[in-house]
């Protein structure tokens, strides 16, 4: 066996004045010398303190990485390089002991007893980020091919014209802040989540959070955007017809549960408008994901006629705070605990207003949501389409006061939005769409909008004042079309 | 300073779709209905349309128009066709 190798190892940085206090001591002892400076301010260290030995630099802080010392100066003792002892900042007395381990003699008389160090180059916030990054690399958790962009090229442009946006800018997908963003799933970024219509491309998680960051999420969105795709993908969900369709729609996003609010989604005012973050940016994240990794472009696979804004992104919270009438969609879809957060996707255009100010009976305020209901495509589609009813609260607060599950609403709005066979056959009006004539033998027959009660979704958001609710027109529903799909968000955290 | 960023597709060569080969007349033709109204009234006349030109026509149709069509309906199609013409309409 060969002799135990042991080695005193320094490291230190040029602007740190504790550094510059013990380094002449470590140079006449001998020690190893690292200094995590440039060339250039490790040469003006030397000339400074007049040293004998110029400490050898520590090229992309790959030693300082593996030591990992919080502080500088750190001083490490070293048995055949691997770290049995160390000592960060000044403690004479503990240092002196580390260096006799070695066999060196250091001289640290006149020195204050103790003296904490300065921060290590590593603990500068933009070089973990990118240590983070590197050893995300080397570990093999982060994958995707990494595209240089140009000295000359913004950014913002350069992504624009690789064809990876939606016409918004997006926040170029660095490492850095990719793997920040992983940081929000316990899941390994190597995971699947999905395989994308149309062309199957496969979504780890990785190339979900390039797409998060590059939709603008802060990061604890991720877990919905992960759940969201999952549930997007399921085959009931016809992602690859939602996608080709010439109609509007695109997937709308429903986070039912308390870890909305950590994400910092907002269920109050203008829920369904801009100016919170998260809300903003899920949907987005989603849209963008779906199309990077999906390939499914607009006006290439993508055949909507007019499409519509939803279809930038469009995802919402429920607010179910001690006002709300019932238990979250998600939680009455899959049975979810309270404590527990579900996302669903539901196949939806973009939400319009259904006014009634005057309506205090829950009767009442159900005939006149059903009228709202009623136009979705057109009051000559039915038994076809889905439709979302999002319930506002000075809506709410009728159906709560009398007692009205979320049940009994779909009944009452099924039972409301039937109308005769015989106004809604082809012809009819004036209006060349409708029924065909075999299916309005009888002209008296009534004959529903929807296909049946729980095809009419119901969620509940929004802000105090508004006697508001909205409609969110659906696509083709059902084994037929697109099945909305919950899925859990726990898995994903 | 320049930017590296990490790239947000799935990162495939699209496999390549050439045309199958056509060395003759397609004989037999299958018009495939995707089921959007008035789809048939099209495929009526392509139907009679190809058959004055002594070609044989098979009908087929996809279950619903918002899903792709079945493995089996396909690979029914390339089995009993040589061309097929799928109809959208509306």
């Amino acid at each position: 066996m060969s002799p135990v190798e042991l080695e005193l190892l320094a490291i230190v940085k040029h602007d740190c004045p504790v550094c510059d206090q013990v380094l002449p001591a470590l140079d006449s002892a001998g020690a190893r010398l690292v200094s995590q400076s440039t060339a250039e301010q490790t040469a003006e260290q030397v000339a400074r303190l007049s040293l004998t030995h110029t400490p050898e630099l520590d090229p992309e802080l790959a030693l300082s990485a593996r030591l990992d010392p919080d502080a500088v100066p750190a001083l490490f003792l070293l048995q055949d390089g691997d770290e049995r002892e160390r000592v960060i900042g000044l403690d004479r007395e503990r240092m002196v002991e580390l260096a006799a381990a070695a066999g060196k003699s250091l001289v640290l008389d006149g020195l204050p007893a103790l003296r904490p160090g300065c921060a290590s180059r590593t603990r500068d916030p933009e070089v973990a980020a990118w240590l983070a990054a590197r050893r995300a690399r080397s570990e093999g958790r982060i994958r995707a091919r990494e595209l240089a962009l140009g000295d000359l090229e913004d950014p913002i442009e350069a992504l624009h014209d690789r064809g990876v946006t939606d016409g918004l800018p997006v926040v170029p997908p660095t490492p850095e802040r990719v793997v920040a963003m992983l940081q929000h799933s316990s899941r390994h970024p190597q995971e699947v989540v999905a395989e994308v219509p149309p062309y199957g491309g496969v979504a780890t998680v990785e190339k979900v959070a390039i797409n998060a960051v590059m939709a603008g999420c802060a990061g604890p969105e991720l877990p919905l955007v992960l759940a969201a795709l999952q549930a997007a993908c399921a085959e009931p969900f016809a992602l690859h017809g939602l996608i080709a369709t010439t109609a509007p729609a695109g997937p709308v996003v429903i986070v039912s549960g308390p870890y909305a609010e950590r994400a910092q989604m907002n269920a109050h005012g203008n829920a369904l408008g801009q100016g919170n973050r998260a809300n903003a940016t899920v949907g987005r994240a989603l849209q963008l994901t779906i199309r990077n990794l999906g390939g499914g472009l607009p006006r290439r696979e993508d055949r909507a006629a007019h499409g519509s804004p939803a279809k930038v992104g469009f995802a919402f919270p429920e607010r179910l705070d001690e006002t709300a009438p019932w238990a979250g969609l998600a939680h009455s879809r899959i049975g979810l605990g309270s404590e527990e957060t579900g996302v669903t996707v539901f196949a939806g255009e973009s939400p319009r207003l259904v006014v009634d100010q005057l309506a205090r009976e829950p009767e009442a305020l159900a005939a006149s949501l059903a009228a709202g209901l009623e136009s979705v495509a057109s009051t000559r589609v039915r038994l076809a389409w889905d439709a979302m009813l999002v319930v506002g609260p000075e809506h709410g607060r009728v159906f709560r006061q009398a007692g009205w599950s979320r049940e009994r609403l779909q009944d009452e709005l099924f039972e409301r939005t039937q109308s005769p066979a015989g106004s809604l056959v082809r012809g009819a009006g004036g209006i060349a769409e409708g029924l065909a004539p075999e299916w309005a033998s009888d002209p008296e027959a009534l004959v529903p909008k929807f296909p049946a009660a729980d095809r009419i979704l119901i969620a509940y958001t929004g802000g105090d004042a508004g006697l508001f609710s909205m409609v969110i027109g659906g696509w083709v529903s059902g084994t037929l079309g697109s099945d909305p799909q919950t899925v859990s968000v726990e898995p994903w955290r | 300073m320049a930017l590296t960023v990490l790239d947000p597709t799935a990162e495939r060569d699209p496999a390549g779709r050439p045309l199958a080969p056509r060395d003759h007349a397609p004989k037999t033709v299958a018009l495939l209905d995707i089921r959007k109204p008035r789809g048939d009234v099209f495929l009526d006349e392509l139907e009679t349309l190809l058959r004055e030109r002594g070609i044989e026509v098979l009908r087929e149709t996809k279950p619903t128009f918002t899903k792709p069509a079945p493995a089996d309906l396909r690979r029914e199609i390339a089995d009993r066709c040589d061309a097929v013409i799928e109809a959208l309409a509306d």
